[in-house]
C-alpha cells in the first residue's frame, strides 16, 4: 500500500499557530505500527506522536484514501487508544469495521505504511466533577472510545462500568482489557455467543440499578443511542453520546455533519455540526425525533421546555 | 537566470496576490482551516454563502460520495446576516487576505437587504451572487437557470454598491451563454463558473435515495470537463470579462486547465475537505508550471487554449 499522496503534507505535523480559539488541529504523516485483524474488527495502531498527545477521549480522527481513485473523502474513525505512557507512548489506535471501499483499503495497511491523519478533531467527553460511578455503554465498534475514556476515568478515580453490545462476540473487542479497565463489566450480544443473550438496552436498566450510575456515556449506532437516551432521560441520568453523521470534510466546513440540537433553554433548535460541536452531545439536546425520523418532527412537535439540558452542568467541560 | 514567475492577477480594480482561492460553502470564512493552511497564503475566500434571516438547512443526509466526487443538499444552512455580521465579519476583516462575501435569497428583495448589510465590511473585496436559488417569487423557478430572474437580481445589487458583483452560475442550462449575457449586461463585473450540478444517488439495497432532499449538487473532480466547457464558451462570447473558475479543481493541472480556458483564477472547493492545504499547494504548483514552461506571468496562461479553427464551431454534444 505504497500509493499514499506523494505530494502530501509534510512529515511533521504542521500546526500553523490558529489565530482563533477553534483548538488547533494537526496533519500529520503517520506510520503504520501494526494492523491486525480484531474479531470481526480491523485495528491499526499508527505513529502519531503530536496527535496522540493532544487526543481525548471521544475526538477522532480523519484519514485520507489514496489518491487516484473514484473515491476522495477522508474517513472518520474514533480514536479508540492514545497512547502517552509506557512502551506505546505516542501512539494512536483505531479499530473499524471494513464495510466499503475506504475501510477494505485501510484493512490492507501493513506495517511501515504511511498514512496521512488529521486529528484530533472534534469535542472530547466531558469528565464528570464530583459524581464518581460511571456507565459506559458501546454498541459494535462503537465501543471503541470507551476504553480510551474509562482509562482516563479511573486517573480521575472515578468508577467507570462498561457495558458492550454486539451482533455475536466477534463484534466483542478486547473483552479482556475491558475486564481490566472497568470496575465491572456486562457483555451482551444479539446471538448469545458471549455474555447475555440480547442487546444493550436489554441490560441498560439493570446495569443503572446495580452500578448506581451518576452518569452514562454511550457510543454506539444512532437508534442505539437514541433508546439509551430516553431511558437516562426518564430516570433523570445525565448521559452524554458520540454520534455519527456523514462527514465530508470532519473540519466544520462543509455542514453536512449537523444534529438537531434543542436550545438549552428549550425555546429553538439549530443544526449543529457533528465535527466541531460533537461528536459528543448531551443526550437530552439531541432531537432525536427529527434526527432519526418519526414521531412528531415538525417545529409544533418539540419536546415540551424542560425535557432538553436536564441536569445539565452536571459534568464539567472536559475540552482540552 | 530564471525569475520568479508572478501569480498576482488584476481584475480591474481587484487585485489578488494569486488566482486560487476558497470557493462558497467549502470554506466557511476560514476559521476552522486556520491551523491547517496558511491563509496569508490564499489568493482569495469566498465566504459560504449568507441569507437574510438564519437558514437552518435541509434534514440529513446531506452528502453522499459518488465517483470521483459528492453530492451535498446543505439547503444553505447559515446563521443570517446579522449574526454574520457580528461573528464573522471582524475575524474577515482581521484576515489581510481578499475575501468576496458570497450573498444568497430567495427573493430579489432578499438579495437587496443583505447586500447592503455586508457591502461595507472592511476587506471585502467583491460580492459573489449565489443566484443558484429557487425565486420564491417566481414559483420557486431557480433564477440562474432564467436569463431575465438571473439579470433582475444582478442589476438591483449592482445599484446598492461600488463593489464589483460577480454572479455565480449553474452549467445546468440550455445555454449558460444566454445567462452570462443577462448577468452582464445587468452589470455583473464578473462571473463565477459552475456552481455543482444537480444530480441523485439511490442505495440500491434499501431502495432510498442516499441525500435526505433526495436530489442534491454534484461537485469534485467528476464535474471539472463541465466547468471547463462552461468557462471555454463563456469565455469566447466575453473576452474581456473576468471568470472564476470553479469545479473539480484538486491538482495545479486542473487549475491550469480552467484558465487555459478563459479563467482569470480558479476557486477550490471541494478538494479542501480531503486536502485541507489544496489551496497552497495548487498554487505552489502553478509557479513550477510556469516556471517550467518560461512563463512570466500567470496571467499569460488566460484563454490560451489551442483549438484548431476547423473544428472550433458548432459544440457537438456527442456522437
Ligand atoms: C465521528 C465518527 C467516528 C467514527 N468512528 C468509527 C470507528 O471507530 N470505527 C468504524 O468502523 N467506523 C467509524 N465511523 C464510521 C466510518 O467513518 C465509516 O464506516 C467509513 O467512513 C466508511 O467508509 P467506506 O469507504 O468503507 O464506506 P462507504 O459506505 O463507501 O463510505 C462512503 C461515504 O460515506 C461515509 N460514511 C459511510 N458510513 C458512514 C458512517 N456510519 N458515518 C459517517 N460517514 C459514513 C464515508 O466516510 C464516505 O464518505 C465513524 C464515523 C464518524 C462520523
Ligand atoms: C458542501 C458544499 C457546500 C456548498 N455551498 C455553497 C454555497 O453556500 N454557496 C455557493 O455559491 N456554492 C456552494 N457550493 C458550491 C461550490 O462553491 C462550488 O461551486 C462547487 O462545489 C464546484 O467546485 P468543486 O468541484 O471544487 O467543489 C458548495 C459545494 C459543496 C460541496
Ligand atoms: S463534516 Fe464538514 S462540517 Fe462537519
Amino acid at each position: 500500500m505504497s500509493n499514499h499522496p506523494a505530494d502530501g503534507p509534510k512529515p511533521t505535523a504542521v500546526a500553523a499557530g490558529s489565530t482563533t480559539s477553534t483548538p488547533t488541529v494537526l496533519h500529520s504523516r503517520c506510520e503504520v505500527l501494526s494492523s491486525r485483524e480484531l474479531g470481526a474488527y480491523h485495528s491499526l495502531t499508527l505513529v502519531a506522536p503530536e496527535i496522540a498527545e493532544a487526543s481525548r477521549p471521544g475526538q477522532f480522527v480523519e484519514i485520507a484514501v489514496p489518491e487516484g481513485r473514484d473515491i476522495l473523502l477522508r474517513r472518520p474513525f474514533s480514536i479508540h487508544q492514545a497512547s502517552r505512557r509506557g512502551g506505546w507512548a505516542g501512539t494512536l489506535e483505531v479499530v473499524f469495521d471494513a464495510i466499503g471501499p475506504g475501510t477494505s483499503w485501510l484493512a490492507e495497511a501493513k506495517a511501515h505504511d504511511v498514512l496521512d491523519v488529521i486529528g484530533p478533531l472534534g469535542r472530547p467527553f466531558s469528565y464528570p466533577h464530583d459524581l464518581t460511578s460511571c456507565l459506559l455503554v458501546g454498541g459494535g465498534y462503537g465501543a471503541a472510545p470507551l476504553y480510551f475514556l474509562a482509562e482516563e476515568l479511573r486517573a480521575r478515580n472515578k468508577l467507570p462500568h462498561l457495558v458492550l453490545g454486539a451482533r455475536d462476540h466477534d463484534r466483542v473487542f478486547k473483552p479482556i482489557e475491558g475486564k481490566r479497565l472497568a470496575s465491572s463489566i456486562v457483555i451482551a450480544t444479539e446471538d448469545g455467543s458471549l455474555g447475555l443473550r440480547g442487546r444493550v438496552t436489554d441490560v441498560l436498566e439493570d446495569a443503572l440499578e446495580r452500578t448506581a450510575a451518576q452518569v452514562v456515556y454511550a457510543c454506539g449506532p444512532n437508534p442505539m443511542l437514541r433508546a439509551i437516551a430516553e431511558l437516562c432521560r426518564s430516570r433523570g441520568v445525565p448521559c452524554q453520546v458520540s454520534v455519527e453523521e456523514r462527514m465530508a470534510c470532519g473540519l466544520g466546513v462543509c455542514w453536512t455533519c449537523v444534529v438537531p440540537v434543542l436550545a438549552s433553554d428549550g425555546g429553538g433548535w439549530w443544526n449543529v455540526r457533528a465535527c466541531v460541536e460533537g461528536p459528543v452531545f448531551n443526550a437530552a439536546r439531541v432531537w432525536w425525533d427529527r434526527w432519526l425520523g418519526e414521531p412528531g418532527t415538525s417545529e409544533t412537535a418539540m419536546p415540551p421546555r424542560g425535557a432538553a439540558g436536564r441536569r445539565e452542568g452536571v459534568v464539567e467541560a472536559g475540552r482540552p | 537566470m530564471s525569475e520568479v514567475a508572478s501569480l498576482r492577477v488584476d481584475l480591474g480594480e481587484i487585485s489578488l496576490p494569486t488566482p486560487v482561492l476558497a470557493a462558497s460553502g467549502c470554506f466557511n470564512s476560514g476559521r476552522e482551516m486556520a491551523s491547517l493552511v496558511d491563509l496569508g497564503r490564499i489568493g482569495g475566500i469566498v465566504t459560504k454563502s449568507v441569507t437574510l434571516g438564519p437558514t437552518k438547512g435541509l434534514p440529513t443526509p446531506r452528502m453522499a460520495e459518488t465517483a470521483s466526487g459528492m453530492l451535498n443538499a446543505i439547503g444553505l444552512q447559515n446563521p443570517g446576516v446579522d449574526q454574520f455580521l457580528a461573528k464573522e465579519a471582524p475575524f474577515i476583516s482581521s484576515l489581510g487576505t481578499p475575501v468576496i462575501i458570497s450573498v444568497a435569497g430567495t427573493s430579489v428583495e432578499e438579495f437587496c437587504q443583505v447586500t447592503l448589510r455586508v457591502r461595507d465590511i472592511p476587506g471585502v473585496v467583491a460580492i459573489e451572487a449565489n443566484i443558484s436559488c429557487p425565486n420564491v417569487e417566481r414559483r420557486n423557478q431557480v433564477f440562474a437557470c432564467h436569463a431575465d430572474q438571473a439579470a433582475e437580481v444582478i442589476g438591483a445589487m449592482t445599484r446598492l454598491t461600488t463593489l464589483p458583483i460577480f454572479a455565480k452560475l449553474t452549467a445546468d442550462v440550455t445555454s449558460i451563454t444566454q445567462v452570462a449575457e443577462g448577468c452582464v449586461r445587468a452589470g455583473a463585473f464578473g462571473l463565477s463558473l459552475i456552481n455543482t450540478l444537480l444530480g441523485m444517488a439511490i442505495d440500491t439495497e434499501t431502495f432510498r435515495p442516499k441525500l435526505g432532499a433526495v436530489t442534491g449538487g454534484l461537485s469534485g473532480p467528476a464535474i471539472r470537463p463541465v466547468a471547463v466547457r462552461c468557462v471555454y464558451e463563456v469565455a469566447r462570447a466575453f473576452p474581456d470579462l473576468p471568470i472564476l473558475g470553479v469545479g473539480g479543481v484538486v491538482s495545479p493541472a486542473d487549475a491550469i486547465e480552467l484558465m487555459l480556458a478563459g479563467a482569470w483564477a480558479v476557486q477550490v472547493g471541494t478538494a479542501n475537505f480531503f486536502r485541507p492545504e489544496a489551496t497552497v499547494e495548487i498554487t505552489e504548483g502553478i509557479g513550477e508550471f510556469l516556471a517550467r514552461k518560461g512563463l512570466g506571468s500567470v496571467t499569460e496562461l488566460r484563454g490560451r487554449v489551442d483549438v484548431p479553427e476547423r473544428v472550433a464551431e458548432p459544440a457537438y454534444r456527442s456522437g
